[in-house]
């Protein structure tokens, strides 16, 4: 349902897109990329044509789409949720800033234990995540969780069935914290899950997963858990502290880190913030330095100028995190150097 | 160009020229139209070649039957989802088959003439529903209900039975390859039955009537008089509908599971060829990862192609035979 929804959106907004080439506006950009951003970028699309009266479309094709498509020139940005290397930019003459965040979350169904009950730490949870754990009751998962009565059921790993920017932040949170983990399942967009696995299209998919398979554990967006109003995982961060993930935590994680970097791209997982949600990630966009169209170059500075001042709140009723007003600032800066 | 007026047989012989040249035009452009769909074919077939090279050039034959697909490492083979495949449509064709004889026989034979129609306008429809919606449903609605009662029942049943147990082991979970032959069947019925149902309608009436006059049963008149005179048509039809399941993409993908790997269970979830290239395309990596998937897609175009050339050869010889 949520798949054709989207796909309807894409098919009216190509639509409208052709419709508008016809009466050459010079002020209509287009971006294609990143699924994971792609409600809110709408949502700021529609806001900002309300505002200025300047039409945005984007199309959620996946990051790797993204990537050949502005490298292509057929889009005027890209959005990508796997970042590109300093190297590659240069090469290609690419700049890449932030626009929004979010936190993969892990969420279970065990009868019996809600949000934030059952406590994890990374390493536990990569075991649980590579397969080596199997059952609620193992010894490893009690002993983080003195005094609670953890049921003989086996764990059921949900993840996702599709190749995604969601696994690959989750992925390569647990293949940090355990090597185990890094060999047995690996880290990227499409992972080897382990054999007691089940995959779902996309973060419904996984959501609707864990709550039909009781004993399941999953990783889905924060937005689609608080959408689905589903039991978190506490999780230890680096300061020792179990967190229950919510969009502050996530926020914590981005004021602890150090954007200051070409590609503005530091690794968000893992924080030392003491209240930081450890598996915090972001979403990119890809402009040329120097475009071709000077007035389409502006028009995309201008759009995610207006977004990142405006757009904050209509981000967080949607279940991202906005960037912390420093890092606004930087990328406001940075995005000068689009000409 | 002479300059009298033309006479009577000019006209005509002008007007027969003319009905040659716009004949002969119709043939030509029909003629266009037909070879577009064989040069689409071979065009489909010559980049889904062309793409999937680099793969069977890096792992050669073996990806036919190499159980890994594991995308970090770039290590691909089909077997998992050859599996997964063929596995989930003979359980569609295990269920699908006695039933839709059963609604075809009940339909030609022993069914009242009032209920004839809405009967099989019922089933027709039924071919009608997107594939979608019995994803959805078999994901909502009846993966829940078959993990509560089914798979448990069917654990406590068959659990001990050695070979067979094996089959219905591990957490009743509601969503794997089992589940997706049970929605498959679904899919598939209304087009087993409906060329069952043509083909059991083929029999000369004069051939049953001195069946019946001899007294035979019905049972007996099915199966020694129709089930003879259509066996042909009737396998052309089964072969259409394991077409059909064998390519089956969203229904597979919403409650297969989505896991590359061969688990003896059928229980446990898995993946079919269709599914793993919706599942995978949006995101994957260039090189191997997408030179894998259309090498997925030539493996399924290659069985689907040979399944449906076996059913068009049968259905061709069943034709023959019965013109005899």
């Amino acid at each position: 349902m949520f798949v054709s929804k989207r796909l309807f959106f894409k098919v009216t907004s190509f639509a409208a897109a052709l419709a508008a080439s016809g009466a050459v506006l010079a002020a209509d950009i287009t971006g294609a990329g990143a699924t994971f951003p792609y409600a809110v970028y709408t949502k700021w699309a529609e806001a900002y044509k309300a505002a200025t009266g300047n039409q945005v479309n984007y199309q959620g094709i996946g990051s790797s789409g993204g990537i050949k498509q502005i490298k292509a020139k057929t889009v005027d940005f890209g959005g990508t949720d796997a970042p590109l290397k300093e190297e590659e930019l240069d090469a290609a003459g690419l700049v890449q800033v932030p626009t929004v965040m979010g936190g993969v979350t892990i969420v279970m169904n065990v009868p019996g234990f809600s949000s934030g009950q059952i406590k994890l730490d990374g390493a536990t949870a990569a075991d649980v995540f590579r397969g080596a754990i199997r059952k609620w009751n193992d010894p490893a998962i009690a002993k983080l969780n003195p005094g609670a009565k953890l049921p003989d059921l086996a764990v059921t790993v949900a993840h996702r069935s599709d190749g995604s920017g969601t696994t690959f932040a989750f992925t390569n949170y647990l293949a940090k914290q355990s090597m185990s983990f890094k060999r047995d399942v690996g880290a990227g967009t499409t992972v080897n899950w382990p054999v007691n696995g089940v995959g779902g299209k996309g973060n419904p998919g996984v959501a609707a997963n864990v709550q039909k398979i009781a004993g399941a554990v999953g990783y889905v967006d924060i937005a689609d858990a608080m959408k689905n109003k589903m039991d978190f995982v506490a999780l230890k961060n680096k300061a020792g502290n179990y967190i229950v993930p919510n969009q502050d935590a996530v926020e914590a994680a981005a004021a602890g880190a150090n954007f200051k970097v070409k590609g503005m791209a530091p690794d968000l997982l893992d924080q030392t913030h003491k209240d930081a949600w450890p598996i915090t990630s972001a979403t990119y966009i890809l402009v040329y330095e120097k475009g071709s169209d000077a007035a389409k170059q502006k028009g995309v500075v201008d759009f995610f100028t207006w977004s990142l001042n405006n757009g904050g709140k209509m981000a967080e009723d949607l279940g991202f995190v906005k960037l912390p007003p420093s890092v606004v600032k930087m990328v406001e800066a940075e995005m000068k150097n689009i000409k | 160009m002479s300059e009298t007026a033309p006479a009577e047989d000019d006209i005509h012989a002008r007007q027969v020229r003319k009905f040659k040249v716009q004949d002969m035009l119709f043939h030509q452009i029909t003629l266009v139209f037909a070879f577009i769909v064989l040069a689409a074919l071979a065009g489909i077939l010559i980049s889904l070649a062309v793409e999937a090279m680099p793969v069977l050039k890096q792992f050669g034959a073996s990806f036919l039957w190499t159980n890994v697909w594991n995308v970090p490492e770039d290590q691909y083979g089909a077997l998992a989802a050859i599996y997964g495949t063929v596995v989930s449509s003979v359980i569609a064709l295990l269920i699908a088959v006695p039933v839709s004889f059963g609604i075809a026989l009940f339909l030609t034979e022993t069914c009242p003439v009032w209920l004839r129609r809405p009967l099989g306008t019922a089933v027709e429809l039924l071919a009608g529903v997107p594939s979608i919606i019995y994803g959805i449903w078999g994901l909502f609605v009846f993966a829940p209900l078959f993990s509560a009662h089914v798979q448990p029942a069917l654990q406590a049943l068959l659990g001990d039975v050695p070979v067979v147990g094996g089959w219905f082991e591990g957490p009743p979970i509601g969503i794997g390859i089992l589940t997706a032959g049970i929605v498959l069947s679904l899919m598939v019925i209304p087009f087993i039955a409906s060329v069952m149902r043509d083909v059991f309608e083929t029999v000369p009436p004069p051939l049953k009537e001195s069946a019946y006059g001899i007294g035979c049963t019905t049972w007996e008149v099915v199966t020694r008089i129709v089930l003879p005179y259509t066996r042909v048509g009737v396998i052309g039809g089964i072969m259409l509908g394991l077409g059909r399941a064998l390519g089956e993409t969203m229904a597979v993908t919403f409650v297969i599971g989505n896991a590359n790997r061969i688990v003896g269970s059928l229980f446990a979830p898995g993946t079919s060829i269709a599914s793993t290239l919706a599942n995978e395309f949006g995101e994957a990596d260039p090189g191997l990862h997408i030179s894998a998937l259309f090498a997925l897609g030539l493996v399924l175009f290659i069985i689907t192609f040979i399944v449906l050339a076996l059913s068009q050869w049968m259905i061709r010889r069943g034709v023959a035979k019965q013109g005899t």
